[in-house]
């Protein structure tokens, strides 16, 4: 599960992805692909363009030019559904989640169970949404809460608990830690790093080192809405990283080479 | 509802307020209405609850409660709809046109005024489906409109269409009253059902209870019906979540048109007319009441036992003010006071609620 060698297919795959927001150029020839069971950690400064690419790979946004392949397969997405129904689910920086709703309803949000077709099964809702958070180990009152009376980081937990409720393939996560306490910091990479045993792809967005260097198997930068660098985690230490941030290269190691997409 | 985890059950979730507060919540609104009973009973003893008034109170609310109604489900999402009186008036009047044809305004020319004559009047089976046609279909202007021309805010669309679509009643009905319809398609507004030989209820009461249940249920147990509190709780989760947000809304704004309709039916079978002036000014006491009802304009809150209760808090309250020969004036007063009173008690509810928070 943790093989993460050339020869196999990604899980996600993208090339060559433009993005122009009228006259602004987002995302400029972006390549990026995750393999199986992989930790993708992605890093750039404010504006590189990380959001906008993950808001392409989950059908948020239409890509302006490129293409996306899903274990090896050409896709395109019309909008959210489709990426979600190809197993690319996505939890975003502003979390997405509607805090006048209940905990399970938030999670089922979109894909509710029906009971005669037509009425929303809000006992089979509720008993799943309690078992996946469970499984989770995140820890709610009761799923019938409104997602507004919880705590930031368990308000963090129900976006991930939605964008894993249906078997995932690639779960991509913008900043998931950026407004949590030390604690629960810790839980969501932890929870990374279940999902990754389980052979879950994750892209992992994140400005802290700490989070990179813990989970990630591989990490590359965006700079000004392109691909600046990328290593195995294993060929490449903080300092480098944070160079690439920068928009330094100076130490250009073979490995980022190596990995260069053609 | 219980919860599977045993080690959920803290002394915290078992405190009185936390279980208290979200019935106080949902059913506030219930107990500004009892007052008002209590009220009521203090002040007219012998009139204020006698099976008469009641039933008075219920036939002149009904047609309140039903735009209300519609108003609401469009309040949740965050929109608003203008529009509903002039729906109604429209609905109405093309009604009122199709059984009285030859009140065909003086413009229509002599082609299409014979052989409109020649399919009206329509029968009364007919009749009673134009009102609610004509307002599903001012509805889904309305939703196709906010939708497609991205309006800045359904303020816009709708504030818009409130002109049109009173412009076009007024123009297809020359402007003045059409009386006289059908006995069948009077019931709704007027008919009385006897329950027992002494006690009848009136069938507009039987309308509101049935439709308002249906609303309720769809609200509360269909997908679309959730997707309508999700987008009003936060569109974009509702986007990125593969609710088809567009469509959701039209669907929206045309039951709040249907609703408008229906309501329509029930002023026209009321007053036996359809009249140029019906529904001006109404949307204002539609929103009056889902706001006293406790929904709120930021959406997502609010349910449909509290848009019934707050077109009662207003019928009730122009009920006794007539009793009492309080002049209209008063009464338009009154009302402003009761909606500020009402939300900001609201206000204060809700920074009692989150003050454990802060
Ligand atoms: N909807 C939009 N319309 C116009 N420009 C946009 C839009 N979304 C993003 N951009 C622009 O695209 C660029 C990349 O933004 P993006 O949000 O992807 O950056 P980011 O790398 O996620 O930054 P941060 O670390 O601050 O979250 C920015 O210059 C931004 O202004
Ligand atoms: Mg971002």
């Amino acid at each position: 599960m943790n093989d993460t060698s050339q020869t196999a297919t990604p899980t996600l795959e993208a090339r060559g992805i433009s993005k122009y927001f009228g006259a602004v150029t987002a995302l400029e020839e972006v390549n990026l692909k995750v393999m199986p069971g992989e930790v993708l950690g992605v890093v750039g400064d404010n504006g590189a363009g990380k959001s906008t690419l993950m808001k392409v790979l989950s059908g948020l946004h239409p890509a302006s030019k490129g293409q996306l392949f899903v274990s090896g397969q050409a896709v395109h997405f019309h909008g959210p559904r489709d990426a979600r129904n190809r197993g690319i689910e996505m939890v975003y920086q502003d979390l997405a989640l509607a805090g006048n709703m209940r905990i399970d309803e938030n999670i089922f949000l979109g894909r509710e169970q029906l009971r005669g077709g037509i009425f929303v099964n809000h006992q089979a809702n509720a008993r799943k949404a309690q078992e996946h958070l469970d499984k989770l180990k995140i820890h709610v009152k009761s799923v019938s809460q409104r997602v507004e009376e919880l705590s930031g980081g368990q308000r963090q937990a129900v976006a991930i608990a939605r964008a894993t409720a249906f078997d995932a393939k690639v779960v991509i996560m913008d900043e998931p830690t950026a407004a949590l306490a030390i604690k629960e910091v810790r839980k969501v990479l932890d929870l990374i790093k279940d999902l990754k045993n389980h052979g879950v792809s994750v892209i992992l967005i994140s400005h802290r080192m700490d989070d990179i260097f813990y989970v990630c198997d591989r990490v590359m930068a965006l700079f000004r809405g392109r691909n600046f660098a990328e290593a195995q985690l294993g060929q490449t230490d903080r300092n480098e990283v944070i160079g690439w941030i920068m928009g330094n290269k100076q130490q250009s190691t073979e490995t980022s080479k190596n990995h260069d997409l053609n | 509802m219980a919860t599977s985890s045993p080690s959920a059950t803290s002394a915290r979730e078992q405190s009185l307020h936390v279980r208290l507060m979200p019935i106080i919540d949902r059913y506030g609104v219930l107990l500004v209405v009892l007052g008002m009973i209590l009220i009521g009973y203090a002040l007219e003893p012998k009139v204020f609850l006698s099976f008469l008034n009641v039933s008075n109170i219920m036939n002149q609310i009904a047609f309140n409660a039903l735009l209300a109604l519609g108003v609401f489900i469009v309040i949740v999402t965050a929109g608003i709809d203008l529009s509903v009186g002039s729906i109604l008036v429209l609905s109405m009047m093309t009604m009122a046109l199709m059984a009285h044809p030859e009140k065909l305004p003086a413009w229509v020319p002599d082609g299409v005024r014979a052989s409109l004559m020649t399919i009206l009047p329509a029968p009364w089976y007919v009749l009673i489906l134009v009102p609610p046609i004509v307002g599903v279909i001012c509805g889904m202007v309305n939703g196709w409109g906010l939708t497609k021309l991205r309006l800045p805010h359904p303020f816009i669309m709708t504030l818009g269409t409130l002109n049109i679509f009173r412009g076009v009643s007024n123009l297809i009905s020359g402007g003045v009253p059409i009386s006289d319809l059908p006995e069948q398609v009077r019931w709704a507004g007027y008919e009385k059902i006897a329950l027992t030989p002494d006690i009848d209820i009136p069938a507009s009461l039987l309308v509101l209870i049935v439709v308002f249940g249906l609303m309720s249920i769809f609200l509360n147990h269909t997908r679309t019906g959730r997707h309508i509190y999700a987008i009003g709780g936060n569109p974009q989760a509702a986007r990125v979540s593969g609710i088809n947000v567009d469509r959701t809304l039209v669907i929206v704004y045309a039951l709040c048109g249907l609703l408008a309709g229906m309501s329509g039916l029930l002023l026209a079978g009321r007053t036996n007319s359809g009249f140029p002036n019906a529904g001006l000014g109404q949307e204002l006491d539609a929103i009056s009441a889902v706001i006293i009802g406790g929904a709120s304009f930021f959406g997502g809150r609010g349910n449909v036992l509290g848009v019934f209760a707050g077109a009662l808090v207003i019928g009730i309250m122009r009920n006794l003010l007539n009793l009492r020969d309080v002049p209209v004036f008063w009464q338009q007063i009154l009302i402003g006071i009761i909606i500020i009173l009402v939300v900001y008690f609201d206000v204060l509810r809700r920074k009692a609620g989150s003050g454990r928070e802060a």
